[in-house]
């Protein structure tokens, strides 16, 4: 049987094992995974991880709890596990008071989206990659391999969500121990496309072997590529646009919402699910709807989970967990890419950030690190690496009153993460350039 | 208890495999988390995983499959697959194991109270909403949330050299968090959540401080959002065990880990300022840093008798009288860096392999009474529960931030200052170490979220510290 039809199976097993007073949501979650480490060149770890697992929610008279459990793989031992499942939960639920806060999406909707590319191999790969880094020190991760997501519920919801994709992010490293990040991700793997980001990566480390420069503490005018920027959008999404961090005051944009204070703006930031790789629904079943997160600097649209919606009188819009963007979306400006270090003058051209975090939250004041390819630029022109420094900035300067110009380009940033399960965030992003950065050490 | 033990062993002994080392890790889970929120509760978030990873050895080249059919017919068949990836990907290993030795080692190992029953969901409710109405009504507290989470974690391994390592262990995460808003600025203050973590029973819940505690949280969170912002500049830390925790774990741990030090996850976590010729050498900190791997405090979260590669696990000094004499390395990487090292090869789940993890990390207590160290301060400030961190990636450049501050002047505390953060350089701040406290400031705490690793894991850490002073800190508040 394949994903789908296991899960489908379990639906039906589900909706005829309930009673009239009980409804359900179950979402499904599986995936098989190549997963190769990288360590010189060479390959310093190799596996393979397949799972599956449902979370399962038990309604019944507005009492609701929910169970994760994971799936084996085969049919009678997965029908018993949910019958198990049911049983625990509906003891559970008599033990519970009725939930205030209990929104459950009752439309019946129907979501099918299926990309069946196939995938690359793995020892082709890592052929490839030990061809082409031949000679340098490659440190990095493959992962690669379908992914399954699905939902279903009591009042008729059936979602399918079904991609095979691969991510390649890896780091060439200097003799000196400066080094440059690349990343090589999408659907369809192609030997070229990845020879190229390669020779690119390679290019970049050339820059990097004058000795490193020491920067002293003070304010710089700075580019920040977009995989730097997504490094401060990535610690935004920490609770900046959740609904309910924002009704009991603990969102880092609650001045920006507030209307206290704007952003620059250039700063059009949106929820862009259409066209993104992570579902068009939720994983309470609603479908996500794109969003206006910030226009012209402007706080606009917040992200919405179902308890917020029941809590503070909300529409739900298909928020997730911790009600984060996963598929961010900032506008382009109009900075050429040729221009970049012509109109940055003097100063830092960044290409990654490093371990962010709050120095001072309510003023979204961020700390963080330079980390891979850093460069002193002068009068428009690379002069040598930067030894690793930190930064401590508020981001209504960096994305407000110090904010010049975006690019006219934009990254595809695709999520590296896998903790607990490959991930399928991703952002879209120029890059900015910024008059001045607060460097603190 | 163990109850898959008797069949696993038996399908393990019924696989058949080429390879001239296999091993089977067997991992159960099972999890609730409770909360309540601003005297609602939230519905109960329960789990149930349980998986196998298979590692096989080939002709000296490791691979390993990880399946969720713990069948005979799944083991059989995730087997397969690590051995044909081991012979697949032969031609372009890092690392010839042919010689590394394996365990052999039997043992049992329980947490403390692991028979004995935790309270029941009721129970664990009604004292979340006990915690949860006691905090004052005031309108500036706009949010407060109590929680307690329950893991139970049984694992099993096997492997061909004869091993039969069992563990059951139960871990306990209670804690309470209360923010305060006065119109422009938010401040929180907590106890336990990500700070506290221990192996047990209800007993847990006690220790962490948690029942009766909401009153005290809520008022110093009122307290908070009224103080002034930490003053800048130069003073004598004081960091309590909570805030030590932090520090011991991101310049100490991480930089000590063996992988990282050998470049396996510079495109990750970060390599390291460490260097292996620095051990034996290196005079990490003032002569009164003494810090241990120390696995035998049965409380601690990482406590346990054998890592999850079989190797044998008891405490170890790191750090002794501020010389650096070992890594954090499990068996694999003491084989390659030719160092000694520690039992500390980890992962977090039956589908991540296991990796050189941070454990229990631990400050030896020192001499001093609280009343001392605070006393010999002439200029200088207490910090108390990690709210932010930040360091570089080879772990020397570090920012951190403390909810609770409180200046000290003249051997004396005095007023309660908000946006407590210092920053310092690992290589340096550990020579800075001036007074160390005694055993009555020493406290048992704990992480369950440190990540790591590719793919990405994350696993539970101990630490344990006594009060700390260091010299001389480059301190600062906020904006607001």
């Amino acid at each position: 049987m394949s994903h789908q039809q296991q899960f489908e199976a379990l639906v039906a097993t589900l909706k005829s094992a309930l009673t009239a007073d009980e409804q359900f949501t179950l979402a499904y979650n599986a995936e098989s995974s190549d997963f190769i480490r990288f360590n010189h060149g060479k390959v310093r770890q190799a596996g393979q991880v397949q799972q599956a697992s449902l979370s399962f929610k038990l309604i019944n008279d507005g009492r609701h709890a929910d169970l994760q459990l994971t799936l084996a793989g085969d049919a009678e031992v997965d029908r018993q596990r949910l019958h198990d499942a049911l049983q625990q939960l509906r003891e559970t639920l008599a033990l519970l008071p009725r939930d205030p806060y209990l929104l459950p999406n009752t439309q019946s909707w129907f979501s099918s989206n299926v990309h069946n590319q196939p995938l690359p191999d793995a020892a082709h790969v890592v052929e490839r990659i030990d061809t082409l880094a031949h000679g340098l020190d490659l440190v990095g991760f493959y992962a690669a391999g379908p992914l399954y997501r699905g939902f279903a519920s009591s009042w008729g919801a059936l979602g399918w969500h079904q991609a095979n994709s691969f991510n390649l992010d890896w780091s060439l490293f200097h003799a000196n121990g400066q080094a440059v990040k690349a990343n090589y991700a999408g659907h369809t793997w192609d030997d070229e496309a990845f020879a190229r980001r390669l020779q690119l990566a390679r290019e970049q480390l050339g820059f990097l072997s004058q000795p490193p420069r020491a920067l002293e503490p003070g304010q710089y005018r700075a580019y920040l590529a977009p995989a730097a920027l997504e490094e401060i959008m990535g610690m935004l999404c920490w609770g900046g646009f959740s609904a309910q961090d924002l009704a009991t005051k603990s969102s880092p944009l609650q001045r920006l919402y507030n209307g206290d204070v704007t952003l620059s703006p250039l700063v059009n930031l949106a929820e862009q699910v259409s066209g993104s790789l992570s579902p068009a629904f939720s994983g309470e079943g609603y479908p996500r709807k794109d969003l206006s997160l910030i226009s012209e600097g402007v706080a606009r649209d917040r992200l919405v989970g179902s308890r917020s919606a029941a809590e503070y009188g909300l529409p739900a819009n298909g928020a997730g967990w911790g009600e984060s963007p996963s598929a961010l979306s900032l506008a382009a400006g109009s900075l050429a890419i040729e221009d970049i270090l012509q109109q940055l003058g003097t100063g830092l051209y960044i290409s990654n950030l490093w371990y962010l975090n709050y120095s001072d939250q309510s003023a979204a004041r961020l700390t963080g690190m330079t980390r891979f390819a850093t460069f002193w630029v002068e009068n428009g022109k690379i002069q040598a690496p930067v030894s690793t420094m930190r930064f401590d900035d508020s981001v209504y300067s960096l994305l407000g009153s110090a904010l010049e110009a975006l690019t006219t380009e934009r990254e595809l940033l695709l999520s590296a993460s896998t903790y607990s399960q490959r991930q399928t965030d991703s952002s879209h992003l120029p890059g900015a350039l910024i008059s001045r950065l607060t460097l603190t050490l | 208890m163990f109850d898959l033990s008797a069949q696993l062993k038996q399908r393990f002994a019924a696989l058949r495999s080429s390879a001239q080392f296999f091993s089977l890790r067997y991992v159960k889970q099972t999890s609730q988390h409770l909360s309540v929120r601003k005297n609602v509760a939230e519905p109960p978030h329960l789990s149930s995983d349980e998986g196998a990873m298979l590692t096989v050895r080939v002709k000296g080249v490791e691979a390993y499959a990880a399946t969720n059919d713990v069948s005979l017919r799944g083991l059989q068949a995730a087997l397969q697959r690590a051995e044909e990836q081991a012979r697949l990907l032969a031609p372009h290993a890092l690392l010839d194991l042919t010689e590394q030795p394996v365990s052999s080692a039997r043992a049992d190992y329980l947490s403390p109270h692991q028979q004995l029953a935790f309270p029941s969901l009721s129970d664990c409710y009604e004292l979340l909403a006990r915690e949860s109405a006691a905090v004052p009504s005031n309108e500036r507290l706009v949010n407060w949330q109590v929680s307690l989470g329950l893991e139970n974690v049984e694992q099993i391994y096997l492997n061909s050299a004869g091993a039969e390592l069992r563990q059951a262990q139960r871990f306990v995460f209670p804690g309470i968090s209360v923010t305060a808003y006065d119109g422009q600025d938010s401040q929180t203050r907590s106890l336990g959540r990500e700070n506290f973590g221990q192996q047990g029973g209800a007993e847990v819940i006690s220790r962490c401080g948690l029942i009766g505690a909401a009153a005290k949280v809520a008022d110093q969170a009122l307290q908070l959002i009224m103080a002034p912002n930490t003053p800048q500049g130069p003073r004598d830390l004081l960091l309590l065990p909570d805030q030590m925790t932090l520090q011991i774990h991101e310049s100490i741990g991480h930089p000590l880990e063996l992988d990282r030090i050998l470049g396996d996850e510079r495109n990750y976590a970060g390599t390291s300022f460490i260097k292996t010729g620095d051990f034996g050498h290196l005079q990490y900190g003032s002569s009164l840093l003494n810090v241990t791997f120390d696995p035998e405090i049965p409380e601690q979260l990482a406590s346990y008798a054998h890592d999850d590669d079989g190797s044998a696990a008891s405490k170890q000094f790191l750090i002794r009288d501020g010389l650096l004499e070992r890594p954090l390395g499990g068996a694999l990487s003491q084989y390659r860096a030719g160092l000694p090292g520690v039992a500390n090869s980890r992962a977090c789940s039956w589908n991540r392999p296991p990796i050189d993890r941070m454990a229990n990390l631990n400050i030896e207590p020192g001499e001093q009474p609280m009343e001392r160290l605070i006393g010999n301060i002439e200029h200088g400030i207490l910090m108390s529960t990690n709210r932010s961190w930040s360091i570089d990636d080879a772990r020397n450049k570090f920012q951190f931030g403390c909810e609770w501050g409180q200046l000290i002047e003249n051997g004396e505390l005095k007023g309660v200052v908000k946006n407590p953060n210092y920053r310092g350089i690992s290589a340096q701040f550990w020579r800075n170490l001036s007074a160390v406290g005694d055993a009555s400031t020493f406290k048992v705490l704990g992480t369950p979220n440190c990540g790591k690793g590719e793919p990405n894991q994350v696993v539970r850490v101990g630490h344990a510290s006594p009060a700390c002073v260091f010299t001389a800190v480059d301190v600062f508040g906020g904006d607001a």
